[in-house]
């Protein structure tokens, strides 16, 4: 079985300033509350083939509030 | 507006209305970065000037150290209260606080809340299609003329319809609302009198908006700010007409400049033209690079208690550029700061600023410089600066071209 690395989001609610960058590199793995602040969708578990996205939404936020590990 | 001694050394005794740093002031800031990374100068009665990304995130974060209650640099600091340290004006009185962008905390925090559910992208989402229609009805008045000034006819006006619209208040007022903008922004950084001025004729005008919407509500920012509610007490008169002049000052020039710069970009490189004409999917990530290379806000804050950052001490009571867009092109973040790359794909750039003071604004900002480029490039795809020596900037806070005549077939 070919190993498969799964991704994990971590949204730092406290870091998070609503800039809105990475919903629009990813909308489907972050979703913004009443406010507009961030949160990863469900878990924040990556699904296969958006890895790239996760990791580009990591190293576009201003604030450096978005983590992206090895779940 | 006043002589101004020249500057010798800009580490020492910068002068950020001197002409060079008005029309060029990248080089300026490279150099600084390299030499004296935060610059000095008594001028202003003393500014500082952090020129590194890092440097300027950290004043941005701290908030104990650096206070928003002033937020531009002037000639002369105005003697009106404002509201970082005490919510309450006296009744009546003209008063420079505009919250949240002049709060800190605690006040600021509840000040932001009450308007951010109006700026999220599905709010603004639905200004689209008004945007559109907005640049298409610029467009006509000048693309048969195979000339314009791209800023004068076309990107001055875009924000201030938009944010007309989204206050309820008549589009044939923009030229108002830009005498004003000029009055606080430019004239106002070295001129008192015409600052003073224009924040009375603000006051009377937003009066008057006012009383008009508590006697017939409408479904506009200002009737939404009548009805709502701060810690269970309904804003003061003074906390709206304040918060009126920020939206107002705020969503005009700005947002004019970054597409007045992107137009001016674009007329000097035709690859970056044709590029966005033939890969349209590719316009996010060049929206995103011209904020960065073009950021048009330099806010301010004052030092409210004596501390260090990067090495340099900081004196009370003393003023701070806060410059995001020499943040933007610090090459210790930004691979090629100089050099704009409309596909640039790794872009943490601060054009919006950074820490709680975000602008509020910035989809908004975003959509409507997106549409304006968008509309723009579906009917003159093809466009050269008419004479660059021609080409004029804004001085203070905001940074964009505000003459800026272009050819086309």
């Amino acid at each position: 079985m070919p190993e498969h690395k799964v991704l994990q989001i971590i949204v730092d609610p406290e870091r998070c300033q609503g800039h809105n960058r990475c919903k629009a590199i990813a909308p489907r793995l972050f979703e913004l509350d009443e406010l507009g602040h961030a949160r990863a969708v469900g878990d924040g578990t990556v699904p296969p083939g958006l890895e790239d996205k996760a990791r580009l939404a990591e190293a576009n936020c201003p604030e450096f509030a978005i983590k992206v590990a090895q779940a | 507006m006043t002589d101004r001694p020249p500057v010798s050394d800009w580490a020492k005794d910068f002068d950020h209305l001197d002409p060079r740093w008005v029309t060029e002031p990248y080089q300026i800031w490279d150099e600084l970065r390299r030499q004296c990374p935060v610059a000095h100068t008594e001028r202003y009665n003393g500014v500082y000037f952090p020129s590194r990304y890092a440097d300027i995130r950290a004043i941005a974060y701290d908030t104990e150290h650096f206070s928003s209650r002033r937020v531009v640099v002037r000639e002369m600091p105005p003697r009106v209260p404002t509201d970082s340290g005490k919510p309450k004006s006296p009744p009546g009185a003209s008063t420079l606080a505009s919250p949240p962008i002049t709060s800190d905390p605690p006040y600021h925090r509840p000040a932001r809340m009450l308007l951010l559910p109006a700026f999220t992208p599905d709010a603004i989402g639905r200004l689209e299609a008004k945007t559109r229609a907005i640049c298409g009805n610029l467009i006509d008045r000048f693309a048969s003329n195979g000339h314009c000034d791209a800023a004068t006819d076309y990107a001055q006006h875009v924000p201030v319809a938009v944010i007309a619209h989204m206050l309820g208040l008549p589009e044939g007022d923009g030229e108002k609302f830009r005498r004003w903008i000029h009055l606080l922004l430019h004239e106002g950084i070295a001129e008192n009198a015409s600052f003073t001025q224009a924040l009375a004729e603000m006051d009377d005008y937003f009066r008057v908006q006012i009383s008009n919407r508590r006697s017939i509500p409408g479904e506009d920012l200002i009737t939404f700010l009548l009805g709502a509610q701060m810690e269970d007490q309904p804003l003061s008169d003074e906390h709206i007409i304040g918060t009126l002049r920020l939206l107002l000052i705020a969503g005009i020039d700005t947002t004019w400049s970054a597409i007045g710069s992107c137009l001016w970009h674009l007329a000097q490189h035709r690859d970056d033209r044709r590029r966005l004409v033939s890969e349209p999917a590719l316009m996010p990530l060049a929206v995103e690079e011209f904020l960065r290379a073009y950021a048009p806000v330099t806010m301010a804050r004052q030092v409210a208690k004596e501390t260090t950052v990067g090495g340099c001490p900081f004196k009370e009571r003393e003023m701070v550029l806060l410059s995001f867009p020499a943040a933007n092109r610090d090459p210790e973040v930004f691979p090629q700061a100089d050099r704009v790359l409309i596909d640039r794909a790794e872009n943490r750039h601060a054009a919006f600023g950074l820490g709680i003071h975000r602008c509020i604004g910035s989809n908004l900002a975003r959509m409507e410089i997106t549409v304006a480029l968008e509309e723009w490039l579906a009917r003159i795809p093809d466009f050269e600066l008419a004479d660059p020596a021609s080409v004029t900037w804004s001085h203070g806070p905001v940074r964009g071209p505000r003459k800026l005549p272009v050819v086309f077939r």
